[in-house]
Parts: structure tokens; sequence; C-alpha cells
């Protein structure tokens, strides 16, 4: 589904704040991979993010999406594969417009002509998605998103980005930002979503234990590499320990205290 | 009088609909308006007095208010240049062009040719005395724009018109370019500033090139004097509170004009007048925003 082929990424090139955030990265994505991704801060999961979705460009090295090589394509002609979810829980949705809007605007990807589509029969759509959620969001469908806790909301922005029916879909730390109740809820839906939907899923995480129980394989970065690669079975017997021991024989070196990417 | 404040008001709140759209849903502070103002007054009367119909007039004063919003939107995309900078570059180059459309002249009365207006006069004369009639026929053109306005904001166009103001990367993340729906909004509210000047420089019954100057501040007065007469998140509603905002703010200004020399205040005093009813609108806001506890 995705490959990214000696992937490198440098900020501030030729200046002395030059940085190499991103070291050769090969990977390749299979479809129907649910991979989750974890590495301390400064490791380059996110910017790895931006480049896939098209948020910024790569200094070499190449992107491929499904066989076409997107490497140059902007984020707005990507995004019609792509699914995107910020941990911010204020950032998928538009906080003045009620959620009926927010879900019309979502349904479909690309360019919006001056047509109405949002009729009788598509409000009685979305009311039944959202009754999925089972938060009690379907009676307040003319209600302005901003009256949404940030649980809900990141719920809704999740079932918006399903409905929009991507290929791909990128998940940066999406619960990290609420309580642990609504974590593990936003969790929950994420799993049946991905399940339900068939979708090709890369999740970074600072939670471990997330990181492990979820999806079919595991990469950990560190310093612009992805250093560890499990999948399958090596993938379903592993633990927090091991993992930490992998990431000291492999790099020669003890876990930093990193509180972050130790709470379990 | 009472009338003519009405017809002004309806006549500047088409403009005041424009710069609507692009300071509250687009969050684009556009000041082309200053120079797109003009442009449709300009444009018309070099129309009246070529011998175009009215109705094509208005309709290529409403393609160069598009045209000037486009330029805009244009520069800010294209040359990463900030929107009021844009504004600013297109609203300066107006000028000119402005004059160039007027012949190389300032301004030009339209006293003795026929104009939309003194054809309705002509329809109605029988029926009810001209101010009246104009004051109908603005009403009614009001109430057809402003009901089309409200039909494109809740087409899926205009529904994502409403996402861009309020989040951006949400508009990427859905497959659409933002710079395109920046041009075509962008466009569009200039078009309707442009086809405002087109009217006022019929019912004034002149085209000058000043007459945009210090426009923009008279639509947002006009905008937020609205937002405190109705609270709503319907988009009928809010288009609505534009009109009543803009009818309100030119009774303001009528009265400073007529009862102000009691207070030695002269009309060159008016603008002044505009600039603090927009500091009062923006405290008195900031003061309900503290009083709930949030910043709005």
């Amino acid at each position: 589904m995705i490959t990214l082929k000696c992937l490198t990424k440098t900020f501030n090139r030729d200046s002395a704040s030059e940085k190499q955030v991103i070291k050769s990265i090969d990977i390749h994505v299979n479809p129907g991979d649910f991979i989750t991704v974890i590495g301390s801060n400064g490791a380059g999961k996110t910017t790895l993010f931006n480049l896939i979705s098209g948020a910024i460009s790569p200094t070499s090295g190449s992107i491929l999406i499904r066989g076409n090589d997107v490497t140059t394509l902007p984020e707005y002609l990507r995004a019609k594969n792509i699914g995107r979810i910020f941990q911010d829980p204020l950032a998928g949705t538009a906080s003045n417009m009620t959620l009926e809007d927010n879900m019309m605007i979502t349904c479909k990807k690309g360019f919006k002509w001056p047509v109405i589509s949002l009729n009788k029969k598509m409000r009685q759509f979305f009311q039944k998605e959202v009754t999925c959620l089972d938060m009690g969001l379907e009676s307040r469908m003319k209600e302005n998103v901003s009256t949404l806790s940030g649980g809900q909301r990141q719920a809704l922005t999740l079932l918006m980005t399903v409905l929009s029916r991507p290929d791909i879909l990128l998940l940066d730390e999406h619960t990290a930002a609420l309580d642990p109740r609504n974590a593990t809820m936003v969790m929950a839906l994420t799993r049946r979503f991905i399940i339900e939907k068939k979708l090709t899923s890369l999740m970074i995480t600072h939670n471990m234990g997330h990181a492990i129980e979820f999806g079919n394989r595991l990469i950990m970065m560190d310093g612009g590499e992805i250093i560890i690669d499990v999948q399958g079975d090596t993938k379903k017997s592993l633990t927090i320990p091991k993992l930490i021991d992998m990431f000291g024989s492999i790099r020669n070196k003890t876990f930093e205290n990193d509180e972050v990417l130790l709470t379990t | 009088m009472i009338e003519g404040i009405f017809v002004e008001g309806l006549i500047y709140s088409i403009m005041a609909l424009g710069v609507f759209f692009t300071f509250r849903i687009l969050d684009f502070p556009d000041l082309t308006v200053d120079g797109s103002f003009p442009m449709g007054a300009v444009i018309m009367a070099a129309c009246l007095h070529g011998g175009i119909h009215p109705l094509t007039g208005l309709l290529l004063s409403f393609c160069g208010g598009l045209t000037a919003g486009a330029v805009t939107a244009a520069i800010h995309n294209k040359l990463k240049v900030p929107h009021l900078l844009a504004g600013i570059l297109t609203m300066t180059m107006l000028y000119s062009v402005n004059i160039r459309i007027l012949s190389n002249r300032a301004n030009l009365p339209l006293l003795r040719v026929e104009t939309l207006l003194t054809r309705v006069h002509d329809y109605t004369r029988e029926f009810i005395p001209p101010e009246y009639a104009s004051l109908l026929f603005f009403i009614l053109v009001v109430f057809i724009i402003k009901k089309l306005l409200d039909l494109f904001f809740i087409t899926d166009m205009g529904l994502v018109f409403g996402a861009l103001g309020n989040n951006e990367q949400m508009v990427r993340v859905q497959g659409i370019n933002p710079a395109t729906l920046k041009l075509i909004g962008v466009g569009l509210s200039n078009g309707l500033v442009a086809l405002s000047g087109a009217f006022a420089a019929q019912y004034q019954g002149f085209a000058d090139i000043n007459l945009g100057q210090g426009i923009v501040v008279t639509g947002l007065a006009s905008v937020m004097l609205g937002e405190f007469l109705l609270k709503s998140n319907k988009i009928s509603v809010l288009t609505l509170r534009v009109i009543l905002g803009t009818i309100l703010f030119k009774a303001i200004m009528y009265l400073g004009r007529y009862y102000g020399y009691y207070i030695n205040m002269t009309p060159n005093d008016l603008k002044l007048i505009a600039g603090i009813l927009i500091i009062l609108s923006l405290g008195a806001t900031n003061f309900k925003g503290i009083k709930k506890g949030s910043r709005s």
C-alpha cells in the first residue's frame, strides 16, 4: 500500500541549525496492516507522517502509494486516499459549525460544487452513523461542534474520517490529549473501524501497552531510523520488558527513563 | 429622510455582506473592498454613458469586482504575501485602474443618463412617489441577494467555505485546495462589493473614484453592530443581521450628520465616529467574553 524508499529529511539545510530528522527510511506497508509506531520524543515519528501525507516534502528518496509515485504530489491531492487524525481534538472539526454540517463537509473527499446535498436522507444517514458512537450525539446534530467535549470531538473526527472512505489512516497520538476513560473509548472505536472498514493504518502512540495490544505490526523509531520492525507471532508474544531489552541490545544503551515512553 | 436612511442602508448592506463573507466566514481580512467598491461605481457609470443596458452594466461591475478579489487572492496564494498587504496592493492598483475606466477623470455625473432607478421610477410614477419606489426596489434587490447567499452557504461548497475560516487543515485533509477556495471566495465577496458600488453610483447620481475611501471600515462596523442585535448560528440570521446592522450604522451616521452640529461635529468627523464604533464593539465583545470566563 505504501512504500518508502531511502527517504530522508533534513530541516534548515546548509545552515548552523541543520538537523537530519529522518535518516534513510525504507519500509513497505502491506494492505490491511495496522502498524503501531513508538519512539522517544524527536525520533521523527510525526515527521514521517508529515512526509507520507505530503505536508512536507522529503530531502531525498521517494514515496509510493498503491504503486504510484506521489513524492511531489501536494498534500491536498494525496489526501484523497489518506485520512489523518491529530493529537489536538480541535484539529479535525470546524468549531463554529453544526455536527451535520461538519459531517457533510467530510463525507466526500475532493472539490465541492455549489450543489445542496444535505437533504433529509443524508441527515438520517448521519444520525444513524452518529448513533453508533453511543454518546447521545444523535439529538445534537444541529448544535455547534464547539459545545462537544474533547473525547466526543475526537470520536466524531474518527467517525467522519472513516466515513470519507480513505485507504490509509494516519493516527498521530490521537488519544494523547484525552482522559483515560475517553482514550480507552476512542481506542476501542479505532480498532472497530479499522477492522470493519479494512483500513491500512499507522498509529503513533506513546503508550507502549497500546502499541503492543493493538495492530499486527510494531515499529520503533530512534534518531530518525526504524530500529525495530516486528510482526506476526513475534509481535503477538511481545511484552514491555522484551521490547526494552530489544532496544538495549540494538542501540547498546539503556532506555533513559523517558516517562512518556514507558507509560503502560 | 427616513426612507433615505433605509435606501442607503440597503445599498451598503450588499457591500457589508461581502465584507461579512471575507472577514467572518473566510477569516481573510480583505482590504480590496476600498478599491472594488468605486470600481463597481465607475464601471456602471462608464456603461451607462456608453449606452449599455443597466443590467449588463451591473453584471460587468460584478465581474470587475470578482476579478479584483481574485487578483488579491492570487497575490496572497502564489507569492505568500499576508492577506492585508495583498489587499492593500490591489486596492492601490485599482485607484489607477478606476481612473482609466472613467477615461482619465476622477468623477462622472449620471444626471442626464437613464439609470436602473430612473427606469424603475418611470414604471411606478403613477402609483407611488419616486423615493418609495427606490425603497421598494432595493428591498427587493437585497432580499434576492440575501436569499441567494443563504442558499449558497448551505451548498457543499458554501459549507466548505465555513470550514476554511474555522480550520484550514481540515479542508486540506479533505482533499480540497484551500488556495482555489480563497480565489473563489474573495472573488465573490468583491463581486458583491462592486455590485453595491454600482447601485450607490446610480442612487447618488454620480461615480467618484474616492467613493470607496474607508468603505471597509463602514462594512466592518455594520457587521459588528449587527452582531449585537441577534445571536444565532443559522446562516439566514447571520446575513439578516448584517443587513440590519448596516441600516443601523447608516442611521447613526445620519444622526451625526444632521444633529452633530449641536456638539460642534462636522461631516468630517464621521470617519472618526465609525472607527470609534468599531473600537466600542470590539471592547464590548471582549468584556462579554471576560464575563463568561472564556476568550471568544
